[in-house]
């Protein structure tokens, strides 16, 4: 089980408890985190589940593999060096509060 | 009070249509009926990793099931609905009850076409693959050692073979057309699922046609083939296509033609009637078309509720689709009916490539075989009309990401 925060622009927060093994784009559209759609089911394809990690969890939420970087790439809003596609996120006890931040398209 | 917004059709049309209406604060209230027994679920995985085994059932569920009532939704899942009364502004279900609405959103979806039952496509053991409850019950056949024939080699015919194989069944492939995926692909991608398929010992037959399948002790235990050799097997799936879902729509005196004609804003020839996903016909580049795919159904529902919010949107969507077979990642961006010809880009590995179709100069659509980066530069390459040479295309240097942003 993880605490994970997720933060919007407009300044409204979604705290959570994550169960373990499931991926933060599953956790956020269960409970209705806005922006985050995920329509591709977590298979790297769609890019709508673009996150921006708190820097400081940046290294515990693991390696961006070359498909995920890729996908960074088709972002509605751009790509910073703390971007993650939320489905490659695994919830995990390691992730206790951890903080995402959540980019609005226009 | 008014009657509500009554979506017809429980999924990922519908899962969309609601998620915006709820972020638009759209105030009208909606009811979701579905015939199937569960809330809205992702049916992309039921090929793959549910067949496989390792995805659980409620993680196949677009939102939770508590999600709807949270947004206001009311859900009636079960029920079937026989009869639609545009007259009256009411759908009827198969117990009698009128509902009212005041618009009438079908996401109705589409089926799986079946064999014939002559020629043995009712037979216990024969399978279609569209639903939970279809890999429920075939599931428990996909043991290791055993025989399955697989009948049709499109996208789920060559998912379900993949799985198949990589549960240790033994798999053989049969596909009328001269080559898998014909209808649907250039022959260099059918070429590429060959290989990867022959190479993980799917026994792959095309130009190859099955006269009927054979019973044995009750089930079916095999196929005859046109030139008279049988082929034994103890479990057999058709994935021969679907047919849009338009009973309802035809019986109320809808325009349908494969599927439930829609403009541009994805309403009927009934104004407030609205359809959504695959079962929807709409006219892209003056063909008129009809997609089964994720994308389509969620940026189509997207768009209902957009519009009945009175925003000024119309459908331009690009299309975008995936299959995983093996350790195959395919994305595929774009339409490529009308192409007339193809261009070859190499990938970086043996067993990456992606193949780009043009009509013309014009760039319509590009398949791309573990290679995420024709994917998703292509992407941008087709969104901002770029229209990259054959050559630039085929030279491995070229920096895709560049000619993307115009550079």
């Amino acid at each position: 089980m993880a605490k994970i925060t997720w933060k919007m622009e407009d300044g409204s927060e979604i705290t959570v408890d994550v169960k373990d093994g499931l991926n933060l784009m599953e956790a956020a559209t269960a409970n209705n985190v806005p922006h985050i759609e995920g329509e591709c089911g977590g298979c790297l394809s769609c890019a709508t589940c673009h996150v921006f990690v708190e820097p400081e969890w940046l290294a515990r939420t693991g390696e961006v593999d070359d498909i995920e970087d890729t996908m960074l790439e088709m972002t509605d809003v751009e790509r910073e060096d703390n971007s993650r596609l939320s489905c490659q996120i695994i919830a995990s006890p390691e992730l206790d509060g951890l903080v995402l931040h959540v980019p609005e398209p226009e | 009070m008014s009657a509500p917004v009554v979506i017809v059709g429980a999924g990922q049309a519908a899962a969309s249509f609601i998620s915006r209406h709820a972020a638009l604060g759209s105030s009208e209230k909606l009811l979701l009926i579905g015939e199937e027994p569960h809330p809205p679920y992702q049916r992309p995985p039921l090929s793959k990793k549910y067949l496989l085994g390792e995805l659980e059932r409620e993680r196949l569920f677009i939102r939770p099931l508590e999600w709807y009532a949270q947004q206001g939704v009311e859900t009636r899942f079960d029920t079937r609905i026989d009869e639609i009364r545009p007259d009256r502004r009411q759908v009827v279900t198969a117990d009698g009850e009128n509902i009212d609405y005041d618009k009438l959103i079908l996401c109705t979806g589409s089926h799986a076409r079946r064999l014939p039952a002559e020629i043995g496509g009712n037979l216990p053991g024969v399978y279609t693959l569209r639903s939970i409850e279809d890999i429920d019950r075939m599931a428990p056949e996909f043991q290791a050692g055993r025989k399955l024939l697989v009948v049709g080699g499109g996208y789920i015919g060559l998912e379900a073979a993949a799985v198949a194989r990589q549960l240790g069944l033994e798999v053989t492939l049969l596909e009328m057309a001269d080559r898998i995926l014909q209808r649907v692909a250039a022959a260099e991608t059918s070429n590429y699922f060959r290989k990867l398929h022959s190479g993980h010992g799917v026994d792959l037959r095309e130009s190859t046609r099955m006269t009927r399948l054979l019973e044995g002790d009750g089930t079916v235990c095999g196929a005859e083939l046109e030139s008279g050799e049988i082929i034994d097997a103890e479990l057999v799936l058709v994935g021969i296509g679907g047919s849009p879902n338009t009973e309802l729509a035809q019986a109320a005196g809808l325009d349908c033609d494969n599927g439930i004609r829609v403009n541009d804003i994805c309403q009927s020839s009934e104004p407030d009637i609205f359809a959504a996903g695959d079962c929807a016909s709409f006219s892209r580049n003056g063909q008129q078309i009809r997609l089964e795919s994720v994308q389509n159904a969620a940026d189509q529902g997207d768009l209902i509720a957009r519009v009945l919010a009175g925003e000024d949107v119309s459908y331009t969507a690009l299309p975008w689709f995936w299959s995983d077979q093996y350790d195959c990642k395919l994305q595929i961006v774009g339409l490529n009916q009308g192409h007339d010809h193809t261009v070859i880009r190499a990938g970086t590995s043996d067993s990456s490539l992606s193949v780009w179709y043009y009509q013309g100069d014009r760039l319509l659509a590009i398949d791309a075989m573990n290679e995420p980066k024709s994917y998703a530069f292509g992407r941008k390459i087709i969104e901002n009309g770029v229209n990259p040479t054959p050559g630039q295309v085929a030279d491995p240097a070229t920096d895709l990401k560049a000619l993307a942003l115009g550079k």
